[in-house]
């Protein structure tokens, strides 16, 4: 897999085409976090934006994930509310088996990560080995299969611990005979894992998204990055020069699951209770992560993280517009889509620039 | 092109934090519902300064606010709706009688749309606009993750309708329905008492967690009362709109009587396919059925005789019950669900305990919340879904259940 190197993103600076770009990107990350932490230290943030911060961190760290896959590798994947799923409840299982046993929270968080990423990260593997044998939409529906599978079997797999030790069961949970006294659930089928210990905050957030963002970056301007993305323009001609095509499929397939399931991990650690649902790991929240990405702009991981923070943000700020917001929310998502994409709206912008471009070349002159 | 591109992200992500520190600013005096006093505007700056202490409500006189959180749009629409009714019904006569110790009291409803996240963001907005008292959430699931937050902030919380254990393992949340395991026990003992049948078949939504929790508990009790479970049959959430399979292997395992412990939507659907391949056992549902008549497109003739196991039915005859009936009509034009009335006595429970331990609008968060919940265990409270309701330190309510029998297109109660 690609270095990971800070030092090959400023190399890029005189460079790879689009490499200060990227550096950009990394620097508005670091730049939102320290205005926002300054604004909260002040008493500027409302608690509703504050309870959003962590939410919108997650939301920006899937869209990465989808963007890798859709944008890089070029594969359409409705699947990816799955990968967050199995790091969800990963993350929080784990976290809260070893809460007894690992104090700092901090620890507790990073370990309950790792397990997340790297369960999400299996799924995602195995799940490719089949699925990237298709193309196009074939592999979109098949992707929807597999998210719709991995959350109706974790609704129901029952795990509990009583004074017996750990009991396992699928859809029958009376059959694991547990003694009621001591019994402690850690996962109730359909009512999901409870009382998870609220670990998440805004830095571990961007920190996560950082991190996300410098191994996508790396990877794509790396020789991997190279052959994911002549596969995606011509798969054909990619193999005919020797490049193993499904090697670099499943490396980027598991790694955006991967930094799809960091997100679970940070979205379980944030409510007290995950369960999966329809509205939080169903196919809709597999279409809206896509919705950030296409509206953020295909390839664009900065565009993603803005579309994501911003229509996290919309459907709350208008929480003052009552019955109407989700109307207003779908208007805007409509009037947004087409200004960032249509041909003529994308024509009116380059006027628009190179018009404020000539200005400005005239008065420094 | 680049540049333009760049040119414009710049821009949004400058907008974006505008708009962070904006809403801080905004929300402050953003004109809501019916908060829209100067003094509300005092008491939110001072909220989303999160310092945690209003205490400068002392120098404007005060008002307790009350926030609502619940389901108002989406699947479960209909159960937010009558709860946030309900509840306004309660602050409209409490405020018409001279308020709680003569301080008039304010209500906010949210709208969290039966998910957990939104839940949170509900909370965040209502804390935004000065929340003293927290009347939600109505589902279960949002319910469990808004019980850790107020835990943080202390707050006091009541929930008229989440009915699971998980809801109130904090100490500062009290229920004022029955807990899923509750139902499902006082079910079964309901069936095995008044002898309604011996082979009882069940259907139930493996992916819910009320659903599961009451199957779990009844085919428990029904074990030790001698009941026989013929057909215990699950479905989900992604299959919910055909119910013919489970419905055939009830009938050919002879049930005599289908226990449906979910909600009116998916009821409505079992019994219309029951109806359609001539299968008439008694069907009992628990207080998710309630609201089945107000089902669009169903034909509520097929509801005749169906039991529902719920605490207040809109036929009783007490003067409590009749005067709120009248008033939601007159108000909204359609006949309260249970619902309705738990999130009403859920007011009248805050108001009885405010008047016990005489706190005042202008104490904090924190103090408000302990006062109230140190006294909760000594009340008793008679209201709309049971008289002389009391509460054990653990948060559940205890009082008598009550079984409704659907007749003439009306629940009515059995005696």
């Amino acid at each position: 897999m690609a270095k990971v190197s800070l030092k090959r993103l400023q190399k890029g600076k005189t460079g790879e085409k689009g490499s200060r770009d990227k550096f950009i990107t990394l620097l508005l990350v670091v730049a939102v976090y320290g205005i926002v932490q300054l604004l909260v230290k002040t008493g500027h943030v409302s608690s509703l934006i504050q309870g959003l911060l962590v939410p919108m961190c997650v939301y920006s760290l899937v869209a990465i994930g989808l963007n890798l896959c859709v944008g890089f590798l070029g594969e359409l994947s409705l699947g990816h509310a799955g990968f967050m799923c199995v790091g969800a409840f990963t993350g929080a299982f784990v976290s809260k088996v070893l809460r007894d046993s690992i104090g700092n929270d901090l620890v507790l968080f990073l370990v309950a990560l790792l397990a997340g990423v790297a369960m999400a990260a299996l799924f995602g593997f195995l799940i490719a080995i089949p699925v990237l044998r298709l193309k196009g939409d074939y592999l979109a529906i098949v992707t929807l299969a597999f998210g719709e599978i991995i959350k109706n079997i974790i609704n129901v797999l029952y795990i509990a611990k009583d004074s017996n030790g750990y009991h396992a069961a699928f859809s029958d949970a009376k059959s694991m005979q547990l003694d009621e006294e001591s019994t402690v659930w850690l996962i109730n089928g359909a009512k999901g894992i409870n009382r998870i210990a609220n670990l998440s905050n805004f830095t571990i957030g961007i920190v996560l998204i950082l991190l996300a963002l410098i191994i996508v970056y790396n990877l794509v301007d790396s020789r991997s990055g190279r052959a994911i993305m002549a596969i995606r323009d011509n798969r054909i001609a990619a193999e005919s020069v020797g490049l193993p095509i499904t090697q670099y499929k499943l490396m980027t397939f598991t790694l955006s699951a991967a930094i799809a399931g960091a997100g679970g991990v940070l979205y379980a650690h944030n409510l007290s209770t995950v369960t999966a649902t329809p509205t939080n790991f169903g196919y809709n929240m597999s279409i809206l992560i896509l919705v950030f990405v296409v509206l953020g702009g295909i390839g664009s991981l900065r565009g993603s993280m803005i579309a994501a923070v911003l229509l996290t943000l919309l459907p709350e700020v208008l929480r003052g517009m009552k019955d109407y917001r989700m109307l207003i929310y779908s208007i805007v998502l409509i009037a947004m889509m087409l200004f960032n994409w249509a041909p003529k709206s994308i024509a009116f912008r380059k006027q628009l620039a190179a018009k404020w471009k000539k200005q400005k070349t005239q008065e420094e002159a | 092109m680049r540049k333009c591109n760049k040119f414009i992200s710049a821009v949004v992500a400058s907008a974006m934090v505008l708009a962070m520190a904006g809403c801080g600013g905004s929300n402050e005096t953003a004109p809501s519902q019916a908060a829209q006093s100067s003094q509300q505007e005092a008491q939110s700056s001072q909220a989303a300064d999160n310092s945690g202490a209003a205490n400068d409500g002392a120098a404007t006189g005060g008002q307790f606010v009350i926030g609502g959180i619940g389901p108002m749009t989406g699947g479960a629409a209909l159960y937010g709706l009558a709860a946030m009714h309900g509840a306004e019904i309660a602050v409209k006569e409490i405020n018409a009688n001279g308020g709680i110790n003569g301080v008039q009291i304010v209500f906010l409803p949210e709208d969290d749309q039966h998910d957990a996240e939104k839940s949170v963001n509900a909370y965040n907005s209502l804390k935004d606009q000065g929340m003293q008292i927290l009347m939600g959430c109505v589902t279960t699931t949002p319910c469990v993750a808004v019980a850790d937050k107020t835990a943080v902030d202390g707050m006091f919380q009541i929930t008229p309708s989440a009915s699971s254990t998980d809801v109130i393992e904090n100490d500062n949340v009290f229920q004022v329905c029955f807990t899923d395991p509750n139902q499902g026990v006082a079910s079964a003992q309901y069936i095995a008492d008044k002898k309604l049948a011996t082979k009882i078949g069940i259907i139930y939504d493996s992916s819910d967690v009320y659903s599961s929790g009451i199957e779990a508990t009844f085919v428990k009790q029904a074990e030790t009362l001698g009941l026989e479970i013929v057909a215990d049959e699950a479905f989900t959430a992604d299959s919910k709109t055909d119910f013919s399979t489970q419905l055939q292997k009830c009938q050919s395992a002879g049930a005599e009587l289908v226990f449906l412990p979910f909600y009116y939507t998916e009821a409505s659907i079992v019994l219309t396919q029951a109806n359609g391949m001539g299968y008439a056992p008694i069907f009992f549902g628990v207080d998710g059925m309630d609201g089945i008549l107000g089902v669009e497109n169903f034909d509520t003739k097929l509801a005749e005789g169906v039991y529902l196991l719920t605490p207040f039915a809109a036929d009783a005859t007490d003067a409590a019950t009749v005067s709120f009936v009248k008033a939601y009509q007159d108000t909204y034009n359609e006949t309260p669900i249970q619902f309705a009335a738990d999130a009403y006595d859920a007011i009248y429970i805050i108001k009885a305990a405010i008047e016990q331990t005489g706190v005042t609008p202008d104490q904090s968060v924190e103090e408000i919340g302990n006062a109230l919940k140190g006294v909760m265990p000594t009340l008793s409270v008679d209201g709309l879904t049971g008289a002389g309701m009391t509460w054990d330190a653990s948060g559940a309510v205890s009082k008598a259940p009550m079984a409704v029998i659907i007749k003439d297109g009306a629940y009515a109660s059995v005696q």
